[in-house]
């Protein structure tokens, strides 16, 4: 807190003091970004929300889902460090739970796609360089699957190619002037790269499904989260087939003084540097300026 | 204490960083170096993007050598006009530097470049302190032993010439846009401030006397990581800050405390400690480009 403290000193002196005020309203990190009233709490169903209607059950709707997030946005402050969100919801049928192998539930959240080259090191007169490279269009920052068993065993790699469910499918859109022949160890290292900071996750078995008709899961979302609009989807399985979807955003946004010295950062990027060189010439001053007090005294 | 830096998107221990300045601001006091041949490379560690790191460490590096200056221009231990001299060369430099580093960027090079530079130059004059402060703790032992004031060398002969009164030096002043060119390209591409080139480069290029080196290179470094911070800053975005006032805090504490610190220690055994402690940086960033990683994966953002 006293680092904290400190900068916020800092940037009192130049005129932040608004945005302070702004920030400190906003304490936690799920806290939305409007207040809200009672009516709108939770937020299923929302009937200005499209249904996905998934083709081949046109003729048989038998199961819906009906789902609720514990929060729709996800506010940034200075002191974000990752959130938790609850997603829980019911089947909706309108006959008897049917016979054969049992419901199952997968939940995915994405982070908004951003393009990326994944490079291989080789050796190169003794010395390790990076030399192949395969780029990917669109992979997203984040990318988590949750599931109520083993992700092989409940859905079908057909549908799961439908619906790019499983993490290899979720990066897309690979770029056509590639070096190399077989770009499968290059996605492969992307996912391991991405699994070790966990933006990537596969959570098998951690939505909870009661009685084939409530589930819940709880999904942490890391501190390194990116600013953007994310997508949550939860689909119903049956033998392997997807029987239904349904999708809702996540609005992540960074507020109070993060979001204005990103703003300012891009819009205005000379004000913003001079700024930045401002602190550091004041701070440099302001410390030779005090030790020197402190060792006359 | 977490805290999410709004430029860099990652959340990070704010005492770790506070902690991190503090370190390097010690060694800037005591060695009179920017420290951020240190803290670029620390900042990759902890997590934080290379881009970000490289122009946050030049808005570091600019409190460190603020607060030194100010100390030397009471001191009179400034060579203005040779400041002035280097600052020409280091401002081109800064600006080739920034260019420089998109191109590396976009060629997926950048990392080689910079530990490469890395070994090289620090590997260079590690050698050379170590070399020269080990003969002058011989020399100091055996008094019978005359130093010249100065050797003539080729950097004498060439055209050009101009008075350095401060330094007591007339000499051409080819050499010395050529040490600040160097400096600001490195500036921009490693993030420092080149102070660690440029004081060996000084003395021993130059034949600058020792008592005025300090002084003028954090002026000249001053400068050129100013520009380069708003190079960063107005072309690409990356300065963070947020993590730049961590930095500082640290930074400046520390500065201040290695300041008094190095007034005790003789100035000898001090070059051979930053001497080994190049050479020891150096060590580590040859063994990593050498041996096999243990990843030879790497993403970067953004596609041709």
């Amino acid at each position: 807190m006293v680092a904290r403290a400190a900068i916020l000193t800092l940037l009192v002196s130049l005129g932040a003091a608004a945005v302070l005020a702004q920030d400190q309203t906003a304490p936690g990190s799920t806290v939305p970004l409007a207040p809200r009233g009672q009516d709108a709490y939770p937020t299923y169903p929302d009937p200005g929300r499209p249904r996905v209607i998934v083709p081949e059950n046109v003729e048989r709707p038998g199961e819906q889902v009906v789902a609720g997030l514990s929060s729709d946005s996800i506010a940034i402050t200075a002191s974000f460090d990752g959130s938790e969100i609850l997603i829980y919801g019911a089947v909706k049928r309108e006959t008897p739970i049917p016979d054969g192998p049992p419901l199952q539930v997968i939940m995915t959240i994405e982070a908004p796609s951003q393009s990326l080259t994944v490079w291989k090191k080789e050796r190169k007169l003794g010395i390790w360089i990076n030399t192949k490279r395969v780029e990917v269009g669109a992979a997203p920052g984040f990318y988590v699957v949750a599931t109520t068993g083993p992700l092989d065993q409940i859905l079908r790699p057909e549908w799961d190619q439908r619906y790019r469910i499983s993490l290899p499918l979720a990066l897309r859109a690979m770029g056509g002037n590639n070096q190399v022949a077989d770009v499968v160890p290059y996605t492969a290292a992307l996912i391991r790269l991405r699994e070790a900071n966990r933006l990537y996750r596969l959570d098998q078995g951690s939505v909870k499904l009661v009685d084939q008709t409530l589930f819940r899961a709880d999904v942490r979302l890391p501190a390194n989260l990116i600013e953007g609009d994310y997508k949550t989807r939860i689909f119903l399985l049956r033998d392997g087939r997807v029987i239904d979807v349904y999708r809702a955003p996540i609005e992540v946004r960074k507020v109070g003084l993060e979001r204005w010295l990103y703003r300012m950062a891009f819009d205005q990027p000379l004000l913003y540097g001079l700024m930045s060189l401002a602190v550091a010439v004041a701070a440099g001053w302001g410390a030779s300026g005090i030790f020197r007090k402190l060792r006359r005294a | 204490m977490q805290i999410y830096l709004p430029i860099a998107e990652v959340s990070v221990n704010a005492f770790t960083l506070v902690g991190l300045g503090g370190v390097v601001g010690l060694m800037s006091g005591l060695f009179g170096v920017g420290g951020g041949f240190l803290i670029t490379p620390l900042l990759f560690f902890i997590g934080i993007p290379p881009p970000i790191a490289v122009a946050t460490g030049a808005n570091q590096v600019v409190a460190s050598s603020v607060s030194g200056v100010l100390a030397h221009v009471k001191r009179k231990s400034v060579d203005f006009r040779m400041g002035w001299v280097l600052l020409a060369g280091g401002l081109a430099g800064s600006s080739v530097g920034v260019w420089v580093f998109t191109l590396l960027q976009r060629i997926g090079q950048v990392d080689l470049v910079v530990q490469l530079s890395y070994v090289v130059f620090l590997g260079l004059i590690g050698m050379m302190m170590l070399q020269e402060s080990i003969r002058s703790l011989r020399r100091s032992r055996n008094p019978t032993f005359r130093k010249r004031l100065h050797q003539h060398n080729w950097v004498h002969r060439w055209p050009m010439k101009m008075k350095f009164r401060a330094s007591g030096l007339y000499i051409s002043a080819i050499p010395v846009l050529l040490v600040g060119l160097a400096v600001g390209v490195l500036a921009a591409i490693m993030g420092v401030g080149g102070g660690f080139i440029m004081v060996p480069a000084m003395i021993y290029l130059l034949g600058m006397p020792t008592k005025v080196v300090v002084g003028t290179s954090l002026f000249q470094i001053t400068f050129v990581t100013a520009f380069t911070t708003l190079m960063h800053a107005v072309s690409y975005n990356t300065v963070d800050i947020m993590l730049a006032v961590l930095l500082i805090i640290g930074g400046v504490v520390g500065a201040q405390i290695g300041t008094s610190l190095g007034a005790r220690l003789r100035a000898e055994q001090l070059r051979i400690l930053l001497a080994l402690m190049v050479l020891l940086v150096c060590g580590k960033l040859a063994l990593d480009l050498f041996l096999r990683p243990d990843e030879l994966y790497s993403i970067t953002s953004g596609a041709r």
